[in-house]
């Protein structure tokens, strides 16, 4: 069945089985491998992606259910001007391990950024209840978070 | 973890659905949320030889007041009921608790609810607030039943192969009400350890006219504990009351040892909880 994603703002068509799972159109049709597939059981959370802004774990969509919607991979997180306040907050509180969780946490991040600017630590850590990260590194993903929150309000002020 | 080879047929409205659907049987499965069905496919628990998909189907997205009672339509997702004005109760108190966030934004109440997993904890707030499953036919056949008599046994509803979960239709009392989800679960996204739903209505005098308490994963199914609701009504809202239910909660319960704890422990757990939700039902309803 032929289907039309929007991946990280360009369309990309593919002619696909309906089974195929969207975890595996992005990292194999599109070639995005920045979406990483772990548990494959609903669990764990490191296949999230955006769709149509809102944060789900891609393991258990079909492809063919995201045709004609926009996905965001983290790829399609940085923005003209570099990296987006997330991923410059993860590199600057050492928001990472291991990293194989960090593009999820990522995903999550912005998204709880866009809709809650300002976050309170229970908030964050509400949000990411879904997220797995293995390595325990969970006091700097908040961290990590919350400083983006606080950079990407300063932006907005400014 | 590709599911095995199925057809797919996106469907644009609620006549073309049930088509499909009549058209397939009991190999065809309708897919709102997909967060129990995906899985399960993946896993070869569920071999459906075509999906309806609904997502597309218009005007089934809605949680409305109508006549009385809260109308929470087939498309609604978890975190829609979580962010929502509309609800209160034991319904408010429980969605939060809905496996976790990614789960909730695409997981559906109407999708849960027919799904009948024993463990789920959204039939057990069916169950204490009365609620009834709107279950569309072909043509303008369309039937009400109430949740006592929809759910059948485990992962078993009373659906027809042609009929599909339009709606839930959930009382919303004219008088003062509360009611509370309870659960217990070891991390974001488990199962509940134990669950027990409470909902009280009072009536002028400030006593109990209605009570509703019913638990997930200590029994078969979700189960009602029509001996505490009996005890009760007619009532005056106290502690040493809602202690007296929550014995009688636990006498109804029927848990098993497992990985999450001894049966003997989630009696107790059961109890504690029955006797916590009430006390929380009763505060809001008497706000």
């Amino acid at each position: 069945m032929e289907i039309t994603i929007n991946i990280n703002g360009s369309d990309h068509t593919a002619d696909v089985e309906p089974r195929l799972l969207l975890v595996d159109h992005i990292r194999t049709g599109a070639g995005l491998t920045g979406t990483h597939i772990g548990c494959d059981t609903t669990s764990c959370g490191v296949c999230t992606v955006l769709v149509d802004g809102t944060p789900v774990k891609s393991c258990t969509m079909l492809a063919v259910q995201a045709d004609g919607r926009s996905v965001t991979t983290v790829e399609g997180l940085k923005t003209a001007d570099g990296l987006h306040p997330v991923q410059q907050a993860f590199s600057d509180e050492h928001g990472l391990q291991c990293g194989f969780c960090t593009p999820a946490m990522m995903l999550v991040g912005a998204a709880l950024i866009e809709d809650n600017p300002d976050p309170s630590d229970d908030e964050v850590r509400w949000a990411i209840s879904g997220n797995l990260c293995r390595c325990t590194g969970y006091m700097n993903i908040v961290k990590a978070i919350q400083a983006a929150a606080a950079a990407a309000s300063s932006n907005g002020d400014s | 973890m590709l599911p095995a080879r199925f057809d797919y047929i996106a469907a644009s409205s609620v006549e073309e659905a049930i088509a499909a659907k009549a058209e397939g049987g009991d190999e065809t499965r309708f897919l709102a949320g997909g967060q129990s069905l995906l899985p399960m496919m993946k896993l070869r628990f569920a071999t459906p030889s075509k999906l309806v998909d609904i997502n597309g189907i218009a005007r089934l997205d809605a949680i409305r007041r109508h006549n009385g009672q809260l109308h929470i339509g087939a498309l609604v997702r978890h975190a829609d009921i979580a962010a929502s004005d509309e609800v209160s109760g034991a319904i408010a108190s429980a969605a939060p608790w809905i496996s976790d966030p990614l789960v909730r934004n695409l997981g559906t109440l109407c999708g849960s609810v027919a799904h009948c997993d024993p463990e789920g904890d959204w039939n057990s707030v069916l169950l204490a607030t009365g609620a009834e499953v709107v279950a569309q036919g072909p043509s303008d056949r369309r039937r009400t039943i109430d949740i006592g008599d929809f759910v059948q046994d485990f992962f078993t509803n009373s659906l027809a192969d042609d009929e599909m979960v339009l709606a839930i239709h959930i009382p919303v009392p004219s008088g003062p009400s509360g009611g509370s989800y309870q659960k217990l679960e070891r991390k974001v996204g488990d199962y509940a350890t134990v669950g027990v739903a409470a909902h009280l209505e009072l009536a002028a005098d400030g006593t109990i006219a209605a009570a509703g308490v019913a638990m997930t994963s200590v029994a078969p199914i979700n189960r009602k504990a029509t001996e505490a609701e009996a005890l009760l009504v007619g009532n005056a809202p106290s502690t040493e009351l809602f202690t007296e239910a929550g014995e009688a909660a636990a006498a109804a319960a029927d848990p098993r040892d497992d990985v999450r704890g001894s049966a003997r422990w989630k009696r107790r757990v059961v109890a504690a909880f029955t006797q916590r939700a009430l006390a929380a039902a009763a505060e809001q309803a008497q706000a």
